[in-house]
């Protein structure tokens, strides 16, 4: 029933925020698989797929080609499949209002792309260890908003 | 006469685990090398029935001790944060004298296998409960404060914006715009 370790989707255009990502999971001491999209279409086109394995997190950046963050996300919302799936945004800079709008609808998280790998750590440590509380301790996930 | 017999152990082993999941309506998976993926909650009169069953065959669920007394670590600090006559007691010493065990143990088991601290769930607990009170609406912040045991209002909307990164009121208005959205 304990599913050992925490699977993760990252879509971010960026190669570098990519692999930045991929090797801060590396590094953590929890057990997780990263699973990387290039862009909007490709992550929901994975997603809608009758074999996709949902992730207990997925991290969106929001400025991609094709599609936004903001399209995945209301996309994502309105489809009672992933309800158990964390949102996060992890995105560069946003205006206060567009980081509150995220969060109006539907995304549990907001993470500011550190400009530096430490933080970037620290910051995606902690986003997995309270979404592992939210996961297991049967905390009521439409109360969960984080923001970094 | 004599017969000589040889057979395969996993598969009677697994055969006799089939019948009795079967015989005991519990719906599940195979995932092999004594793995069974239960899909839906078992009662708990059930699970007693089914583990005595197995017992039998002297096959034996293998649990987790750490797991179950984490677990039990979680349900009390839960109870102790949503029952007021509890919420004034200090933790260590209400969970070491209800678990049976030093404060220290409790501690570093706890870390170990849910990557926080005690200290970080409980805090996180409590802002669950102020999320729930606020969305709730029937207290001011002022009055949650109080009920949670924090020394001030201040404090309390400090430790939410530490937790959360967000303000109560950023909070309160954020669900409720939510609320808006899912009416149209």
């Amino acid at each position: 029933m304990n599913q050992d370790y925490i699977h993760i989707i990252l879509a971010d255009d960026d190669e570098d925020d990519r692999l930045f990502f991929t090797d801060v999971f590396e590094e953590l001491k929890m057990t997780t698989k990263v699973d990387t999209f290039n862009d909007g279409v490709y992550l929901m086109d994975y997603l809608n797929s009758e074999d996709a394995i949902i992730p207990n997190v997925l991290f969106l950046d929001l400025n991609m080609p094709r599609k936004t963050g903001m399209e995945c996300l209301k996309e994502i919302k309105a489809n009672d499949k992933f309800k158990d799936m964390a949102i996060a945004i992890y995105s560069t800079s946003a205006s206060e209002e567009d980081i509150e709008n995220t969060f109006v609808y539907g995304a549990n998280i907001y993470i500011k792309k550190p400009d530096n790998f430490k933080k970037l750590k620290k910051a995606l440590s902690e986003v997995v260890t309270i979404n592992w509380q939210y996961h297991t301790s049967g905390l009521n996930k439409d109360n969960f908003l984080l923001r970094l | 006469m004599k017969l000589f017999v040889k057979f395969d152990f996993n598969v009677v082993c697994t055969k006799i685990l089939v019948e009795k999941l079967e015989e005991f309506g519990i719906k599940y998976a195979m995932l092999g090398f004594g793995e069974v993926e239960v899909l839906e909650k078992i009662p708990s009169e059930v699970y007693t029935a089914f583990t005595k069953a197995l017992d039998e065959y002297s096959i034996e669920i293998v649990e987790n001790q750490k797991s179950i007394l984490v677990q039990k670590i979680k349900d009390t600090i839960v109870d102790m944060v949503f029952n007021e006559e509890t919420i004034n007691i200090k933790t260590s010493a209400y969970l070491a004298d209800q678990l049976g065990h030093s404060y220290g143990y409790l501690s570093n088991l706890f870390s170990e296998v849910t990557y926080t601290s005690i200290e970080n769930f409980i805090i996180l607990q409590k802002i669950e409960y102020t999320k729930q009170l606020i969305i709730e609406g029937n207290l001011t912040l002022t009055e949650i404060a109080f009920k949670l045991n924090y020394s001030s209002v201040a404090h309390l909307s400090t430790q939410f914006k530490n937790t959360t990164g967000i303000t109560p009121s950023a909070f309160q208005r954020i669900i409720s715009k939510r609320r808006d959205i899912l009416k149209k």
